[in-house]
């Protein structure tokens, strides 16, 4: 079933340049795909127009059936409310400690105490950092808060979890371990998206590959792996 | 259900804005001692202009034009001058007080004037017949009394010789300076707020993203915010607050509600100084809130 459509679209910055256009691409539901490409390749701002910081200048993106390009400003915030993103530099609030960086969201949206507690222990508890719930992000290692950072993602249980560059400031062994957490939370049924450099991982974890370059479709393969003799 | 759900999230942000208060406090204490002066003096102002529009009130109801009459005219001349001041715009009403009168209760004032007057015999009274003259509208008292000055048979004309009026009018120039000055006080204190609420925002940026990329609603965002300058505002008020009740009451004490003379008396401390406190209130919050949001509005741009 398809849950993500991606129909002719182009995006043009204010500068002028183009970074993606003529993009075609259809995502199924509880997917886990891998968005590789050389920098410019124009992979971010496909994950931008996903998570709508970025409206396409030209083309469709549908997502659980909704026109996220013709998505109004003001009414992002549903949609974000659906999509749980992870960023290469963790995003943590530094004053705030683990449980609370994972709380937070769900107190914005008017929990009550009980179920914000229930939800943020269960999210904690699927990256493995239940007992680091009292800790501060300084105080953990770069593949603890990569994990909070996850966690904070799926609290709300959200259909779909865009990664860009998630383990880009993390040394190999850590970059398997966020994989694994990845591969646990798609296992429940989330469809994860995963913008990478990162050879080692795209080779290990066997998953659908888009290779995109100068901001086209290169190359789309099911359990591909990246090509030593691809640029990036 | 969804309702609930507002109120927990009001809950929230009420205390997000009141952490962001005391977390930030050196930055909010400029926007606090700002209100404090501004309310200080928006009290000092109002109790001000509220006591000298209640006592010119009283002064006013006092105003009278003493006409005093050539002691020769009989009683049908005075009839005519009566007449003919009645013709006059501007005329409330006139009694008549005869040197007979006036000798009485003169005589009722003192012992000494007593024993003068009663020696006095009935035309030997050397004062004047005179009319008491009220005016609709005090403003032009001078005038009128000028008016009844030209009348024949007219001596001396008594009205204060415009004493009152200047003062009334120095109350008045004073009223104004401090309406200009609470107005400009509450402006600048305004743009502090703004000022404050920007550092907050521009201190917090990486917060907001963050909060924008989980799906919060812009107006969830910016209620903390709008909640902050509200706190602001209150936590400002206080100080004046207590200042003007407890100083108020004190000072209506210690003068026993009479300052300078007995024309000038206080308004009795309660509840007027609650009305005031609760206007000063009603001023931070304002002042508060409007900044905040105007802050909101300008720098954080979502």
């Amino acid at each position: 079933m398809e849950f993500i459509r991606i129909t002719d679209v182009e995006k043009t910055y204010p500068t002028g340049v183009t970074a993606v256009y003529g993009l075609n691409l259809n995502i199924k539901k509880g997917d886990f795909v891998f968005i590789i490409g050389a920098s410019g390749s124009g992979k971010s701002t496909v994950m931008k127009m996903l998570y709508r910081e970025e409206k396409p200048t030209h083309g469709q993106i549908v997502i659980g059936g909704v026109r996220v390009d013709k998505l109004r400003n003001r009414k992002v915030y549903k949609l974000r409310r659906k999509i749980g993103v992870v960023f290469q530099d963790f995003k943590l609030l530094p004053k705030m400690t683990v449980y609370e960086n994972v709380a937070f969201v769900l107190e914005m949206f008017g929990y009550t105490k009980s179920e914000v507690r229930a939800k943020t222990l269960k999210a904690l508890d699927l990256v493995g950092l239940k007992e680091k719930v009292k800790n501060y992000p300084d105080e953990l290692s770069g593949g603890e808060q990569q994990r909070v950072a996850i966690a904070r993602a799926i609290v709300n249980a959200p259909k779909l979890v865009i990664c860009d560059e998630p383990t880009g400031n993390l040394d190999p062994d850590t970059s398997l371990e966020i994989m694994k957490v990845l591969e646990v939370i798609n296992n429940l049924g989330t469809t994860v998206i995963v913008v990478t450099h990162d050879r080692d991982i795209v080779n290990k974890m066997k998953k659908r590959v888009i290779l995109l370059d100068k901001g086209k479709l290169k190359k789309d393969f099911e359990k591909g792996t990246y090509d030593k003799n691809e640029k990036h | 259900m969804i309702k609930m759900r507002n109120i927990r999230i009001l809950g929230k942000n009420i205390r997000d804005g009141f952490r962001n208060v005391i977390r930030n406090f050196s930055l909010s204490l400029a926007s606090i001692s700002c209100i404090i002066v501004t309310l200080l003096i928006v009290a000092v102002a109002m109790i001000g202009s509220y006591n000298v529009e209640n006592f010119t009130n009283i002064i006013r109801d006092d105003f009278t034009i003493v006409v005093y009459m050539d002691n020769k005219l009989d009683t049908n001349a005075e009839e005519e001058i009566k007449e003919n001041i009645n013709n006059l715009s501007n005329i409330e009403s006139i009694t008549f007080n005869s040197k007979r009168d006036i000798a009485e209760n003169m005589k009722k004032e003192d012992p000494i004037f007593d024993t003068i007057i009663s020696s006095w015999g009935e035309s030997e009274n050397p004062l004047y017949d005179t009319y008491l003259v009220k005016v609709k509208d005090s403003d032009k008292l001078s005038k009128t009394a000028k008016q009844i000055e030209k009348i024949e048979g007219v001596v001396i004309v008594k009205y204060g010789e415009g004493m009152i009026e200047s003062l009334l009018s120095i109350f008045r120039i004073i009223e104004k300076i401090l309406i200009i000055l609470v107005i400009s006080l509450v402006l600048v204190t305004a743009f502090l707020i703004v000022n404050t609420i920007k550092i907050t925002i521009f201190s917090r940026q990486e917060e907001i993203e963050i909060k924008r990329l989980v799906g919060a609603s812009n107006f969830s965002i910016k209620q903390p915010f709008v909640i902050e300058g509200l706190f602001i505002g209150i936590i400002g008020s206080i100080i004046p607050i207590l200042v003007t009740i407890y100083g108020y009451s004190t000072l209506y004490e210690k003068t026993g509600g009479v300052i300078f003379s007995k024309f000038i008396t206080l308004v009795k401390p309660f509840p007027f100084a609650l009305y005031i406190s609760g206007i000063l209130l009603v001023i931070g919050i304002v002042v508060g809130m409007f900044g905040s949001s105007r802050a909101v509005r300008k720098y954080l741009k979502i």
